[in-house]
């Protein structure tokens, strides 16, 4: 059992979906779902203290050793990012029966979470794979998984949405696809490992500079980089909210992860770094990002487009900490990766909480809201000052580490740039702080109550996981540095 | 003679730029889609072209054959095919939708029903 944990990971929620089927009663589907998500967790947990304990833990699916069959690999890089993954869908799904009554019609409600198995299927799958064209497989099945998600969603400007992102994810699909496929032609490998040794001899071509521009291009639209972020927005504003929490806490993240992986260990530093501007190019990008989407972020009436946006100028951070091509940068990433996923997964299950009672999360509904929910707005309230980055929360501590990672480089323009991303992000949380606690209550605010415990619990589980990796930064500290201190040791 | 060397390439990134065109610049979703599987399908064909050695035959084991085609690509790229159709499906899918909630399947014709909504 125990050596078969890293396919299990993957494994489990791919045969629940199906299973799910069989089930028929909604109650029953969600608390199947429910335990095969759990199971998972409890997984990945077990895989994060194995790798913790004894290394990389290298899985070869059907018995067939790589680089000929597809190899599993787990190491300190992906294993935090599976938690992540698992835990935020666990969560999610606690509160998930209960926000999406209102939110999906009830002969749908089996589907959705057949669809949400196998989207967290793609994701885990993604992460734990060290075969390249594995990753595109997954990403197919998290990506056509989030597609009938997202068109769930009750406006129908979801269906629109979707179609979007179906057009936008394909053509990144794509292109990652050719970028595999011009690797596979030049090394005759698709192992990651393998493909890391083989693409050095024939790293001066026109083929191997093609494949990597396609690949990165292609994740970059799957990440949402600043300008290909155009299907982010919509999508994640009309999705069923619960959608929203679980999508803007993993599935970018993932793709980053992606990126990294590709980047440092597939391809190498050396490579991406001197044949490619690509510090200047992220690190422009990365900043457009940052300043662009706060700024959008501020206009906004509907919070889960204005979390949206500041989704897209949080993967500017992202990105930021990739193009430092630091040790300390690429920890800063990996930091803000779990932990914009703990601070958007509350922000998001908050907002889902407001849509439950009020049906919308506009603005403009919301004059003294915090009278009327205030166990949901403070948690909003926390998860809106982890965004910010103030000390105690998860976010001042991946500031403090991308700030740092950009002193050491003796960059202070961009430390400045990061510094005052933030300020725009105290801005929007401000205003929704304003309304909800400090306007008096009107007649337009809804007469509502305090959302129920089955969305509350899970809500406050998260804002909980904020302050205590705030305050208690040891684990999550010394995985990420341990993982970065992997990426930069495979050089020497 | 190198360009008809490359015959192959040649009309892959042909189709996939007409592909791509018909994606970005058609205003009806359904031709968006074609478009989008026209430049799917250039990148199987790209696929199946990188198999090909010059010589070689089907990977069946026979006697006195010792240069095969790489089949691999062309079991990667069957993958590829059945992830396009389910792309293609789920995306027609979404369109029969779209056209039952907004009675058009013309995007410009979209965009100005959410405008006045």
């Amino acid at each position: 059992m125990i050596v078969h944990l890293s396919v299990l990971q993957v494994i489990i929620p791919l045969m629940a979906a199906p299973a799910c089927l069989l089930l028929r009663k909604r109650e029953l589907v969600w608390a199947f779902a429910t335990l095969a998500t759990f199971l998972t967790f409890a997984v990945s947990v077990l895989l994060l203290s194995q790798v913790m304990q004894s290394g990389a833990i290298s899985y070869e699916m059907g018995g067939w050793e790589a680089p000929w069959g597809i190899e599993y690999r787990i190491d300190m890089l992906n294993a935090p990012l599976l938690v992540l993954i698992s835990g935020i869908s666990a969560i999610a799904l606690l509160a998930a029966r209960t926000s999406i009554e209102n939110e999906i019609p009830e002969n749908r409600h089996s589907f959705f979470y057949i669809a949400w198995l196998l989207c967290m299927a793609g994701l885990l799958g993604i992460t734990a794979t060290g075969d390249a064209f594995n990753v595109f497989v997954f990403l197919e099945i998290s990506s056509l998984a989030t597609y009938t998600l997202i068109a769930l969603g009750k406006d129908r400007r979801a269906l629109w949405a979707s179609f979007q992102y179906l057009v936008a994810g394909t053509i990144g699909a794509t292109f990652i696809l050719i970028g595999i496929g011009l690797m596979y032609v030049m090394t005759g490998t698709l192992n990651m490992a393998d493909l890391a040794q083989r693409l050095p001899e024939v790293e001066n071509t026109k083929t191997v500079f093609t494949a990597f521009a396609f690949f990165i291009v292609g994740v970059c639209m799957k990440l949402a980089l600043f300008p290909l972020h155009l299907w982010l927005p919509n999508a994640y504003a009309f999705a069923p909210s619960i959608v929203t929490t679980f999508l803007a806490a993993t599935a970018t993240k993932v793709a980053v992860y992606v990126m990294i992986r590709f980047i440092f260990d597939v391809f190498g530093f050396e490579f991406s770094f001197t044949h490619f501007p690509l510090q200047e190019i992220l690190m422009t990008l990365g900043i457009a990002g940052i300043f662009v989407a706060s700024i959008v972020a501020i206009y906004q009436d509907n919070l889960k487009r204005m979390l949206a946006y500041s989704s897209v100028a949080q993967i500017g951070y992202l990105i930021l900490g990739i193009s430092f091509a630091s040790q300390t940068g690429i920890m800063a990433t990996l930091l803000h990766m779990l932990n914009h996923g703990l601070m958007k997964g509350a922000l998001f299950l908050s907002m889902a909480a407001v849509v439950y009672r009020l049906g919308v999360a506009n603005l403009s509904q919301m004059h003294g809201i915090a009278s009327r929910m205030p166990l949901t707005m403070a948690a909003f309230l926390i998860g809106g000052l982890s965004l910010i980055g103030v000390p105690l929360t998860v976010g001042f501590i991946s500031k403090w580490y991308l700030v740092s990672a950009a002193l050491e480089n003796g960059w202070w323009p961009v430390a400045a740039a990061i510094l005052l991303g933030s300020l725009l992000s105290v801005i929007y949380i401000w205003r929704v702080i304003e309304v909800a606690y400090f306007k008096s209550v009107t007649e337009s605010t809804p007469d509502v109550k305090e959302a129920p415990f089955s969305i509350l619990i899970p809500l406050w589980i998260l804002v909980l996981a904020n302050l205590y990796f705030g305050i208690d930064t040891s684990l999550t500290v010394s995985v990420t540095q341990m993982a970065a201190a992997d990426l930069f040791g495979g050089l020497r | 003679m190198e360009f008809l060397g490359l015959f192959n390439y040649w009309v892959v990134v042909i189709l996939m730029m007409i592909g791509f065109y018909i994606v970005i610049c058609s205003n009806n979703l359904i031709k968006k889609l074609i478009g989008l599987t026209i430049f799917q399908t250039s990148v199987f064909i790209m696929y199946i072209s990188m198999g090909k050695i010059e010589g070689g035959t089907a990977p069946i084991l026979a006697e006195g054959v010792t240069l095969y085609s790489n089949p691999l690509t062309h079991v990667l790229i069957l993958t590829a095919i059945v992830v396009g159709i389910a792309t293609t499906a789920l995306g027609l899918a979404i369109v029969v939708r779209i056209k039952e909630s907004y009675g058009t399947v013309e995007e410009d014709e979209i965009h100005a029903k959410d405008k006045k909504a």
